[in-house]
């Protein structure tokens, strides 16, 4: 019950409002499904791709603030990107791109990397 | 943006007339209550003054009720206080799984220090069973301390029955009131309760203040030691324009509280029934009927209460959360789990307080927009499948 947001940043909260990407994709290439152990929540994150790079992204996510503002930039990132590419992306590199989250949220971010990587680890063994 | 608060359970904004109140004693009757010139007297009078109405308020005696610096203050003394002075009698405390965490930590604190502690359960509605109550009671149980009504989801519990039967068994009763008082009539003499926490800025008066009633010839050890302060079981200079505060407030109360818990009571159950026919898949946490003038509790399927509240706030809409997503802890509301609600089901609730600045302007915005952003989280939502 505490007022955790008005540490969010701008950029955040921008995310927050508008979100890009939501959304399910027909036929992708790659679904990653991922539970968050610290608080409970699910991000669902969806990509197609074309002769190795991701040309789509889209998410769902059931979790805070900072869990929808990390799914929507994640999908932002990794669009135009490689496979290798795409799995280099950390969730630091997510929160930065936020400028920031607060240190209780971080792990919001580490549940937007592992829905990115799982995602790509289904396209790899689909593509096998 | 006209912002609308309804968070009244977590603080009230002080009543303009309880300032109003308190200001002459930061500069004018500034005394020590202790000191024996005109200054100290003219203070000492305020505070007994204080004290009296707030005895009043809930049928006690004026030398029965201990000023704090709040409700968790109370709360800590009443259990620390029995607990240590009665141990020769006994070392086993009974309380409920729903309890305000100043209740539940100290009775951790006590579990540390060789007390046993049983934790009652709630039934759905988080109400405690008296019949739990008396099953529990041992040769060696010194205290049971029961809240009268919860502050999440607002339940009121059957605090004379739960009194009557620790009456019978000869044990101290307390019950954590701060919800209640100056809400709904509190009477210690028909609750049959020994020991009563309550605080000010529940009830329109400053935070910092509160009170704990001590029925006359309860056995409890000090609180703090050094001066002769609150017959000597709360030492520490008076926080005086904090207790004639209090007294502004719980007289004021004394004269709204039937009508406005009638108001409030009414504006509750507009927001309850627009709510639950308003957004589909959503549910009332805690007892329809007993339960506090003020408090809407919902939980709604599949969306996240921090979410929400962001949503919400955006809005100039101010409420709370029982979700894990905004604790502290990363834990979902313990009351809100020990009704059986399932973690996701606490992370989707939602907590309306409502109170004198309330009114029916503002629960018609509420059920304007909240259902427009639970639509828009729904749609991005992996618990709710399109097809
Ligand atoms: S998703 Fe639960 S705290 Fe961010």
């Amino acid at each position: 019950m505490r007022d955790v947001w008005s540490l969010y940043s701008e950029k955040v909260m921008e995310h927050f409002k508008n979100p890009r990407n939501v959304g399910e994709i027909e036929n992708p290439d790659g679904i990653g499904h991922v539970g968050n152990p610290v608080c409970g929540d699910i991000m669902e994150l969806y990509i197609k791709v074309n002769d190795s790079t991701i040309v789509d992204a889209k998410f769902k996510t059931f979790g805070c603030g900072a869990a929808i503002a990390t799914s929507s930039m994640v999908t932002e990132m990794v669009k135009g990107k490689s496979i290798d590419e795409a799995l280099e992306i950390s969730n630091r590199a997510v929160a930065e791109a936020l400028d920031g989250l607060p240190p209780i949220k971080m792990h919001c971010s580490v549940l937007a990397e592992e829905a990115l990587k799982s995602a790509i680890e289904d396209y790899l063994a689909k593509s096998k | 943006m006209k912002r609308i608060y309804l968070d009244y359970s977590a603080t009230t904004p002080t009543h303009p007339e309880v300032v109003k109140a308190m200001l002459p004693y930061f500069t004018d009757v500034f005394g020590n209550p202790s000191s024996i010139h005109s200054y100290g007297q003219e203070a000492k009078g305020a505070i007994e003054e204080a004290r009296v109405k707030v005895a009043d308020l809930i049928g006690a005696r004026g030398e029965e009720i201990i000023f704090t610096s709040g409700g968790t203050e109370a709360d800590n003394f009443a259990l620390k206080g029995v607990a240590f002075a009665n141990e020769s009698k006994g070392n086993h405390i009974i309380t409920g799984s729903i309890e305000h965490h100043a209740v539940i930590e100290t009775c951790k604190f006590l579990e540390r220090r060789g007390f046993l502690v049983t934790c009652l359960p709630v039934d759905e509605y988080g109400l405690i069973d008296p019949g739990d109550v008396k099953k529990a009671i041992t040769d060696k149980t010194i205290l049971i301390s029961v809240m009268q009504a919860n502050n999440e989801m607002g339940t009121i519990e059957p605090i004379a029955e739960i009194g009557r039967i620790a009456r019978d068994a000869g044990i101290y009763f307390h019950t954590d009131a701060v919800q209640v008082v100056g809400h709904i009539p509190v009477d210690v003499n028909e609750l049959e309760v020994d020991l009563l926490s309550m605080s000010a800025h529940k009830l329109y008066g400053p935070k910092g203040v509160g009170a704990l009633y001590i029925r006359k010839g309860t056995k409890l050890i000090p609180f703090m030691h050094g001066g002769d302060q609150e017959r000597r079981r709360r030492a520490s200079t008076e926080n005086i324009p904090g207790i004639v505060g209090l007294g502004k407030a719980v007289e004021l109360a004394r004269q709204e509280m039937g009508e406005e818990a009638e108001r409030l009571t009414y504006l509750r159950d507009q927001l309850i029934k627009g709510l639950l026919e308003r957004i589909d898949h959503t549910c009332l946490n805690g007892h329809p009927l007993k339960r506090l003038p003020n408090n809407v509790n919902v939980s709604v399927d599949f969306v996240e209460g921090e979410s929400m509240l962001l949503n919400l706030d955006l809005e100039g809409i101010c409420a709370s959360t029982g979700s894990a997503c905004s604790s502290s802890s990363l834990e979902p509301s313990h009351v809100l789990l020990a009704l059986g609600l399932s973690p996701e089901q606490a992370h989707g609730s939602l907590r309306f307080s409502l109170g004198k600045w309330t009114g029916e302007e503002e629960i018609e915005r509420v059920l304007e927009i909240l259902p427009r952003i639970v639509a828009k989280l729904r749609a991005m939502s992996p618990l709710l499948k399109s097809h």
